[in-house]
């Protein structure tokens, strides 16, 4: 692929992505954020196999767009009755938010530009890191890893404990 | 020009501030209990993008295996959070935030 080409479908994405984050926030509806940010979670993964995480932009994918995405449908479907005309979602703040979005922003955009110690290492990632993920796993990263399961089991078994439906007549 | 079209370090750098601050936004302003989790994402996802970005440039795999690990944790806190959220409603017939203010009925 030439350089050009990379360089095209680079900005494609970024825009893809950083425009339906900006509709995710700016529009009042619940379900048209939902459905924004299921573009914003596919621009990242795209993002994600330019960055060569090929195998974090397939978990991106299986998890993000597969798990949280739908969890956060069935939580709009839950909260707000699909018979009713669309809820409105309130905004307080907008001034200091407006504010903040734009400070944190720009200041972190000037640091990002006028910073000219980036130098890039001589060994990038290059290529697939499938393997090499899994050899950090099972061996620098173990002890994270196992735990990790254990939080996800225990979260997992403790929201479902949450959110259960109260039998009537108990 | 050429910075502009040799992709490197600060592109990433600049989509993922874009990320954070709009979730920033979403977090402040939004009084839907499930539009500030979006935003939590969004912000999960800026410092995810940061972890990996530095990771290519630096050529180690810290930054991706800290993205592995935020993912899972992200799927976690999103799972609780949402059980919080329709508890929530079952009480208050709500999700909005800003109306929820007492600890006990």
């Amino acid at each position: 692929m030439s350089n050009q080409t990379y360089t095209v479908i680079f900005y494609l994405f970024a825009a893809i992505t950083v425009c339906s984050a900006a509709f995710v926030v700016f529009t009042r509806n619940v379900i048209y954020s939902a459905f924004s940010l299921l573009f914003t979670f596919f621009g990242v993964a795209a993002l994600y196999v330019f960055l060569s995480a090929d195998f974090i932009a397939v978990t991106q994918v299986v998890v993000y767009v597969g798990g949280i995405l739908v969890l956060l449908l069935f939580g709009v479907m839950f909260t707000n009755s699909i018979m009713q005309a669309p809820k409105k979602s309130e905004v307080l703040h907008i001034i200091p938010g407006t504010l903040l979005l734009a400070g944190i922003t720009g200041a972190l955009l000037y640091t990002f530009y006028t910073t000219h110690g980036w130098m890039p290492s001589e060994t990038t990632l290059q290529g697939s890191i499938v393997e090499r993920i899994g050899f950090e796993t099972m061996s620098r990263y173990v002890l994270p890893f196992e735990m990790v399961s254990i939080l996800l089991l225990a979260a997992l078994i403790g929201a479902a404990f949450l959110a259960r439906f109260d039998k009537p007549g108990k | 020009m050429e910075q502009l079209t040799t992709i490197g370090l600060n592109h990433y750098l600049t989509i993922s501030a874009f990320l954070l601050g709009f979730g920033l936004f979403a977090v402040m302003t939004r009084k839907n209990a499930i539009v500030v989790l979006m935003g939590v994402e969004l912000i999960l996802n800026a410092a995810n993008i940061n972890f990996l970005a530095f990771s290519k440039y630096n050529g180690g795999m810290e930054g991706v295996m800290f993205a592995l690990f935020i993912i899972v944790i992200a799927a976690a806190e999103a799972a609780i959070a949402l059980a919080i959220v329709i508890n929530i409603f079952k009480l208050y017939k709500s999700v909005d935030v800003s109306s929820i203010d007492s600890m006990k009925e």
